[in-house]
């Protein structure tokens, strides 16, 4: 073998099968997209340091061509939001959302930013999914490492399986009534409604 | 909803005819001996000290509320006290309603290692004003932003009287008083909205000193906006 010269004039022979492939382009484009999802850490608690161990060496998002946290929305694809979201923060993630480029993902880790968790108070938003769209619900107080990158592999896994003719997916949705996005009140509460018997505090005994 | 509030008291587990509970070096619940602040409080401001407690060794003296900014400006700069750090300034809601609504300094004086709990009652249908001592200690200006953030306490005299912890058109109320629900007055869509309709980007005034500082160095839109007068930019 070893190194051959440069040849000057390409000739393709179709039967010769190196140096050649051909597949769907939605398999390419997709297939590039889910190995180098970059991630933009939004983290607010004690899901992120669970976050930073699952971007450090011993479980090293690396694997999944995660390496670059990218500290500017700008330049991101997946919007990772790790802890609770205050009310006070909730213009301010989603101001981080518009600002990502198409394409782009959200992943919402653990309990607190997926449904309030046991913040359910006057300070906390119950869900983010009442502000952003959100993609894959990691579950978890906090979730193990593992758990996060079981949920990373959904979302590849649900990367992988997107359209380029699909052209609802990459359509920007604005929080008005005429969008998907928009959530009518009453859903927002319903969703935020309390889970099991905790229904009573809201009474302040007064 | 009215059942009967018992608190629990440290020694109310013990059978009757205990000892009075202590710590086990000694220090008793209730009573044992005063900081000496609090007896040189009574001799300089007589009727306005209205009730020293010592409870598990600490010195609490209850004062006049209309004179909480002349106890501490004494306690700082009488050379026998020196009450020089101010820890904290909160206050406390009972849930009985007929008992008034505390508002508390924690002081300590680092050089005669003392501490000393200031408290002012202030009932609960009056108004809720009490001098800022922001006058003597320069840090009680957050201190008490949040106390008035979270209790709706007015300190007279404080130069930046406005929430810290919430945002500043937040119109629930005051969060942390006994007739709040824990979730909040309005609904969660409601919550919601008046929390999205917030512009993150316009959070400085010129109150806040680190950017009048920096006002020079700020883009020209921004020194615009911060001339205006805009606070929020709601």
């Amino acid at each position: 073998m070893g190194l051959t010269p440069r040849p000057d004039v390409v000739s393709v022979e179709p039967r010769a099968n190196e140096g050649w492939i051909t597949t769907r382009l939605d398999f390419l484009v997709n297939w590039a997209r889910a190995n180098s999802l970059w991630p933009m850490p939004f983290g607010t608690a004690c899901c992120a340091i669970e976050f930073m161990a699952t971007a450090a060496s011993q479980f090293d998002l690396a694997r999944f061509g995660m390496e670059r946290m990218s500290f500017s929305p700008r330049q991101s694809d997946v919007l990772i939001c790790a802890g609770r979201v205050p009310f006070k923060l909730a213009p301010v993630i989603r101001r981080i959302w518009q600002q990502m480029p198409q394409p782009k993902w959200c992943i919402s880790m653990g309990a607190c930013a997926s449904t309030g968790g046991m913040f359910d108070n006057y300070a906390v938003v119950q869900g983010i999914d009442t502000i952003i769209p959100v993609d894959v619900y990691v579950p978890g107080c906090p979730p193990r490492p593992e758990g996060l990158i079981y949920g990373i592999m959904l979302l590849q896994e649900k990367v992988k399986r997107e359209r380029m003719k699909d052209e609802t997916l990459r359509t920007e949705m604005e929080p008005d009534p005429g969008s998907q996005l928009y959530i009518p009140p009453s859903a927002i509460n319903e969703l935020s409604e309390p889970f099991g018997n905790s229904v009573h505090q809201t009474r302040s005994g007064l | 909803m009215t059942a009967p509030f018992t608190p629990y008291a440290p020694g109310s587990a013990q059978p009757p005819g205990s000892a009075e509970p202590a710590t086990p070096k000694g220090v008793r619940h209730r009573g044992g001996d005063a900081n000496p602040s609090a007896e040189a409080l009574r001799d300089r401001f007589g009727p306005a000290v209205r009730r020293v407690d010592v409870v598990w060794g600490e010195t609490t003296v209850v004062i006049d509320p209309a004179r909480a900014l002349d106890v501490v400006r004494w306690l700082h700069d009488e050379p026998s006290q020196r009450y020089e750090l101010l820890a904290d300034v909160t206050a406390v809601e009972f849930r009985d309603v007929e008992q008034p609504i505390e508002v508390v300094w924690h002081l300590r004086s680092l050089a005669f290692r003392r501490f000393l709990r200031l408290k002012a009652e202030l009932p609960k249908g009056g108004p809720l004003e009490v001098p800022s001592v922001w006058p003597v200690h320069k840090g009680a200006d957050w201190l008490e932003r949040e106390c008035f953030d979270m209790f709706g306490i007015r300190f007279a005299g404080h130069p930046d009287l406005r929430r810290i912890l919430m945002w500043e058109q937040y119109r629930e109320g005051y969060p942390l008083r006994k007739d709040f629900p824990l979730r909040g007055r309005f609904s969660r869509a409601e919550q919601l909205r008046q929390a999205l309709a917030a512009n993150p980007e316009a959070r400085y005034s010129m109150e806040e000193l680190s950017i009048a500082d920096a006002f020079e160095d700020l883009p020209s839109d921004m020194r615009a906006r911060l001339r205006s007068g805009e606070k929020t930019g709601e």
